[in-house]
């Protein structure tokens, strides 16, 4: 259904006069039907980042290709992009038909071509019973499909997603997020979705990209992202409960790098008396229904743990922790991931 | 606020409002012969075939329907792009453009008077109708077009940028999905802009000499000239002068409040 692009950005560099969001210099490739999720907090850029793609904003310096041409000179609807947005910016004075059909007739479509084209997006996306309304008649979830179908209608070569989920309630967030992520899986298209949620970005995303105060800071897909960390911001963003970021000496480490991180499911508490195990007072107990997170305190610093769901113990309780060596995360003073000793 | 005391109040702030409405409602039905007495005995329709005798006054009502409509068209059709641009482009100068829109409506009109009637002179405009729709446009202007600024801006950002992404140009994306959302704005405006240039005297009554080309305001103040004693008909008259701009006003409230209602963009 939809001819598959590469996007390249080449040292892309944004400032705002009286905003701190600017972009650093970034360098990204994203193809053959990738989904690439950018993600970080907000105020990272991320979605200047997008702006700059879909030619929004025009960036101050560097170079953006699509399919290896710069697309820098072009307006947005030379570029054959399409956009979802954090509020959807369905046009509230048109029916879902007609934003559907919008795009469209802003392209100067033939009207048979058109009644197929939304027809086709509206079987695609369950909307059928819902055209003759109004955005304003519909539910969130609605809303959103109607979103996804006016970008899916125009068949672009790249979609972006600008949060597109942050408007659902949690319940429907989830649902949403699997409907995605197999509709990528059956346009084949390329999509950069950026989002400030790392779970969606582990769940949806062949590829990483971490941003942070207008600089990437690793991009890999998410096994490599979670498993190798490649700073201490990185480390803590991806995964949650988060990861625990402590001087090596809490831990009875020598200090080889300014800190070390274990993931909570690397970090086991026990309570009989082991020879080798370090103590700890138990902080607060999480339960999650599965597991339980349990946050322990040693010497200053706090742990988390990830215990199974029967754990419980009023804080204060005196554990033992115990975890494997070779799991531990290694950073620098300025927070670049370490070699791990020995 | 208790229920009743609203209710107090509003009664309160509408008779002070329809009082004098009412009571020049109520002269214009008053018998001339009886002007002396405290109530009329009886009242009468005389008056108003009177104010109407002669179709000056009909005349007056068309010449300002006339460029009351010139004028709310030619400035809604200026200010709305104007103040799109303010409200969603990037340029240099739009505070200097909105505040020397600003500077311009505090110019008093007398001040104005002199220049202006030179150059509608040397342009060939004294003494029409277009002559007045000109300084009524550039006086409103600026009132829509801060008026229509704050409707733009108070549209979501999104739906211009997702109408660029769609494919529209930056005008295509205020015509087809801005425009159409800023009706309420529009129709305040449009009646704020008319209800200026039917009440408007001062030019008009400095322009324009032609009896025939006379607006209502000046009509009603030249009425004196014109009839013996006329305090019930100039009665009639100012009557049947308002009629007009309640009718737009309630035509257009409705659009307001439709308009107000249609929207929602994200719940």
């Amino acid at each position: 259904m939809t001819a598959v692009a590469r996007l390249e950005l080449d040292s892309v560099t944004k400032a705002f006069a009286r905003e701190a969001v600017a972009l650093r210099g970034i360098t990204l490739a994203v193809g053959d039907g990738e989904l690439l999720a950018v993600v970080g907090p907000s105020g990272c850029g991320k979605s200047t980042l997008l702006s700059i793609v879909a030619g929004l904003d025009a960036p101050d310096g560097g170079d953006v290709r699509i399919d290896g041409r710069s697309v820098a000179a072009l307006s947005p609807r030379e570029r054959d992009v399409a956009m979802v947005f954090q509020s959807y910016a369905l046009y509230p004075h048109m029916t879902v038909r007609r934003n559907l059909a919008f795009p469209l007739e802003v392209a100067k479509v033939p009207r048979g071509e058109i009644e197929a084209r939304v027809a086709e997006v509206s079987d695609l996306l369950d909307l059928r019973a819902l055209l003759a309304r109004r955005p304003g008649e519909l539910s969130g979830g609605q809303r959103q499909r109607v979103a996804v179908g006016r970008a899916l209608v125009r068949r672009p070569k790249l979609f972006l997603f600008d949060e597109p989920l942050s408007n659902l309630d949690a319940a429907l967030r989830a649902s949403v997020r699997a409907e995605l992520k197999k509709l990528h899986q059956r346009l084949g298209a390329t999509f950069v979705y950026v989002t400030h949620d790392q779970a969606e970005a582990m769940t949806l995303a062949d590829r990483i990209a971490v941003l942070r105060d207008g600089r990437l800071e690793q991009v890999g897909t998410p096994r490599e992202v979670y498993a190798a960390p490649a700073t201490a911001f990185v480390a803590r963003f991806i995964g949650s409960p988060q990861m625990s970021l402590v001087p090596p000496s809490v831990l009875g480490l020598p200090p080889r790098a300014a800190q070390v991180g274990l993931r909570p499911e690397d970090l086991a508490l026990r309570r009989d008396e082991g020879a080798a195990a370090l103590d700890a007072r138990v902080w607060l107990v999480e339960p999650m229904g599965p597991e339980t997170w349990v946050t322990v305190e040693r010497e200053g610093a706090h742990l988390v743990a990830r215990c199974g769901p029967e754990f419980d113990a009023p804080p204060g309780t005196r554990v033992r922790l115990a975890f494997d060596p070779a799991r531990l995360h290694w950073f620098d003073a300025a927070g670049v991931r370490a070699p791990a000793p020995g | 606020m208790s229920a009743r005391a609203a209710w107090t109040t509003a009664a309160a702030y509408l008779a002070f409002f329809l009082l004098p409405f009412g009571w020049l409602v109520l002269t214009s039905l008053w018998p001339d012969a009886e002007l002396a007495r405290a109530l009329p005995s009886r009242l009468t329709l005389e008056n108003y075939a009177a104010a109407l005798r002669g179709g000056g006054l009909a005349r007056a009502v068309a010449n300002s329907l006339a460029v009351g409509t010139a004028t709310t068209a030619v400035a809604l059709a200026l200010a709305a792009p104007a103040a799109f641009a303010v409200a969603r482009l990037e340029f240099r100068g739009r505070g200097l453009l909105l505040g020397g829109a600003l500077a311009i409506s505090m110019f008093p009109p007398i001040a104005t008077a002199s220049p202006l009637y030179v150059g509608l002179r040397a342009v060939g405009l004294l003494d029409t109708l277009p002559g007045l729709v000109v300084p009524y446009t550039s006086f409103s202007l600026p009132l829509a077009l801060w008026l229509l600024t704050s409707t733009f801006r108070a549209l979501p950002g999104e739906l211009y940028r997702a109408a660029r992404v769609d494919g529209c140009t930056p005008f295509g994306a205020f015509r087809r999905v801005l425009l159409p959302l800023a009706a309420p704005g529009l129709a305040t405006s449009a009646l704020l802009v008319f209800a200026f240039a039917w009440n408007e005297l001062l030019y008009a009554i400095t322009f324009i000499s032609t009896p025939a080309r006379r607006t209502v305001p000046m009509a009603l103040a030249l009425f004196g000239g014109e009839f013996r004693d006329p305090f019930v008909v100039l009665a009639a008259a100012s009557t049947l002068a308002t009629v007009p701009v309640v009718l737009v006003a309630v035509v257009f409230q409705r659009r307001v409040v439709a308009g107000l209602t249609a929207g929602a963009v994200k719940g």
